[in-house]
């Protein structure tokens, strides 16, 4: 992951859930990731997905992400171009699966009351800041466990590496 | 200090002597429950290049999100998730009608009292109905958990909610998480453990019970929990496969915050569209037009509930121009309904029954609703397109004010049915 990501905000409101992010009638049907990108916030904002461009920046209000546990309400908005979504508080399964899906989920209150839609917004992951029209906004640093995985680019990428690291070392990962 | 249960869950769960709120451990599940998703985890899974799962013994697996397959890529996906269960030797594995997860698993006792169990299913706090931590992870999560037998958890902070005195007659465990949840928000329990008490549970039925953990998921929670009693682990008594320790917190455990409830003064709530937090007492909606009434779930759709609906609808018929869909959460639900005859008198009043599973919960199929339609649902979750239609709206209630509304056409208070 970068170390600035810069791009405009798309701004949304309190609660926002899975299934306004990514509908559960796709979850069996729809299976590429491309295809999720196409369907991201579909029943929240329609020009979302149409419209949205690489390192733009999401910013919700409390609880982002709340509802069900499909991965895919990452997944889509990943694929769509989106690196970092800054939110007042995250839903708990909602800020597992980004960090494990490489989107890095930032809790600043202070930013999202500050910053505007379509407003561009620099986001520096060394520094902790977001810098937009209105100043900048410092965010607590994220903890190692947590900075481990987003280094590795997901969940999935650092198990494969540890996996076959520990089987290399004939210690066996099938067992 | 004494400890919360989540702290003495997951010390256990850790193998750690000790641990506090805020630290994060390296958590290995009981039992790693998944459904449908099973097809999706298992790609990934062998994705990571390697071929056994490590603990099958430690999977539940049940197809119930979209059952019987309604269009061929569900009977693909159906499919693959046997053939796994094949390949790795997979025997708590339950087929497309025996029901919906967290009830089956509950039935079946597969998780215990003091247990962790994770699923890649956000409504895994049911299990806190019996005293187990239960929490919802990600499906890359759960292919984790299947290749290393581990994964990383935060000890949840705890709040405490204290519910005393008696259900009214008419009113319900879904009317009491209704109001939490109204009164507290969405976010109220997010990221907590949230731990009930008080003199009100001790009364309650089973079915009655497993509805508070369940709701605990629309609160933001990460898990919930209610006291085992002894009439809990007297029916767990020849059920449970091994050996089980019930937890309790420490009297001097410390939370975050304590909230009373008294369940005397409760009436018969609703959760308007479409938020579960937008929660109103029945008489501030009554009269609003619903087209559909969905009597099912994992939060509503048990004997008891079927049995309150049957109560409502004996002798009565559903409204001319609104249909009553009933889906029970599980094979034996169902077999016990039909020999109660509630399944009779719910037919006879113009229901008609599904098979076990989710049915129209998420959208799969079985009732979707039209645009511009209204449903009212025992369900957990009225989220904008949530049944599978954005320009429809979802009402959330009990059992009886999903049966009641189903015989007027309107949303109905039952205790006020002539
Ligand atoms: S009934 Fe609804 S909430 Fe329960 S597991 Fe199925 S889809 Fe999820």
């Amino acid at each position: 992951m970068e170390n600035v990501v810069r791009g405009r905000v798309w701004k949304y409101g309190d609660d926002v859930n899975t299934d306004v992010i990514f509908p559960g009638k796709y979850t069996y049907t729809v299976r590429d990731e491309a295809d999720m990108a196409k369907h991201a916030l579909e029943d929240l904002d329609p020009s979302f997905a149409s419209s949205v461009q690489p390192n733009d920046i999401i910013v919700g209000g409390r609880n982002w992400g709340c509802g069900s546990s499909r991965e895919q309400a990452v997944t889509s908005i990943r694929r769509a171009g989106v690196k970092v979504i800054i939110a007042k508080s995250f839903a708990r399964i909602y800020f597992r699966n980004a960090v494990n899906g490489g989107l890095l989920p930032i809790a600043c209150p202070e930013a999202v009351g500050a910053l505007q839609a379509g407003e561009v917004v620099e986001v520096d992951l060394i520094a902790h800041t977001i810098t937009g029209k209105a100043g900048t906004f410092s965010f607590p640093p994220l903890s190692s466990s947590i900075l481990r995985i987003l280094e590795a680019g997901g969940l999935v990428p650092m198990l494969r590496r540890q996996l076959s690291e520990a089987g290399a070392a004939g210690q066996g990962g099938n067992s | 200090m004494g400890k919360t249960f989540a702290e003495k869950a997951l010390a256990r769960a850790s193998g750690e002597s000790e641990v506090v709120a805020g630290q994060i451990v390296d958590a290995r599940p009981d039992v790693a429950l998944s459904h449908d998703n099973t097809a999706p985890i298992s790609r990934t899974f062998y994705s990571l290049g390697i071929d056994r799962v490590k603990y099958p013994e430690r999977l539940a697996i049940t197809l119930d999100h979209a059952v019987p397959a309604p269009s061929t890529l569900h009977a693909q996906n159906h499919a693959e998730v046997r053939q796994f269960v094949a390949k790795q030797g997979v025997r708590n594995f339950f087929e497309v009608g025996r029901g919906i997860c967290h009830q089956v698993l509950s039935e079946e006792a597969i998780v215990l009292p003091g247990e962790l169990i994770l699923g890649s299913d956000s409504h895994t706090t049911h299990f806190g109905w019996l005293g187990a931590f239960g929490a919802g992870v990600g499906r890359s999560e759960m292919a984790a958990i299947w290749a290393t037998g581990e994964l990383w958890l935060r000890v949840p902070e705890s709040i405490l909610i204290v519910v005393d005195g008696e259900l009214p007659p008419g009113v319900t465990t879904k009317d009491l998480c209704l109001k939490i949840i109204g009164d507290l928000g969405a976010d109220g329990g997010l990221y907590l453990s949230v731990e009930f008490t008080g003199g009100t549970l001790e009364s309650l039925s089973f079915d009655s019970r497993m509805v508070i953990p369940n709701m605990m998921a629309e609160f933001g929670a990460k898990n919930a929990y209610l006291a085992p009693d002894d009439r809990l682990i007297e029916w767990l008594r020849g059920k449970a496969s091994r050996d089980f320790t019930p937890l309790y917190p420490d009297p001097d455990a410390s939370y975050l915050a304590v909230h009373h409830f008294d369940a005397s003064t409760l009436e018969p709530m609703v959760a308007r569209p479409h938020t579960v937090d937008n929660v109103v007492p029945i008489s501030e909606v009554a009269g609003t037009p619903v087209q559909q009434a969905f009597l099912g779930t994992c939060t509503n759709g048990r004997l008891e509930d079927l049995a309150a609906a049957a109560e409502v609808l004996r002798g009565r018929h559903v409204a001319a121009g609104t249909r009553l869909l009933v889906i029970p959460a599980s094979s034996r639900v169902y077999m016990d309904a039909m020999a109660q005859g509630y399944l009779t008198t719910l037919m006879e009043a113009g229901a008609v029954i599904g098979t076990p599973g989710c049915g129209p919960c998420m959208g799969n199929h079985m009732g979707v609703p039209a645009p511009g339609e209204a449903t009212i649902s025992s369900a957990n979750r009225n989220f904008r397109g949530r049944m599978g239609t954005r320009d429809s709206e979802i009402y959330l209630a009990s059992p009886a004010v999903v049966a009641a509304s189903a015989v007027t056409g309107v949303l109905t208070d039952p205790r006020e049915l002539d």
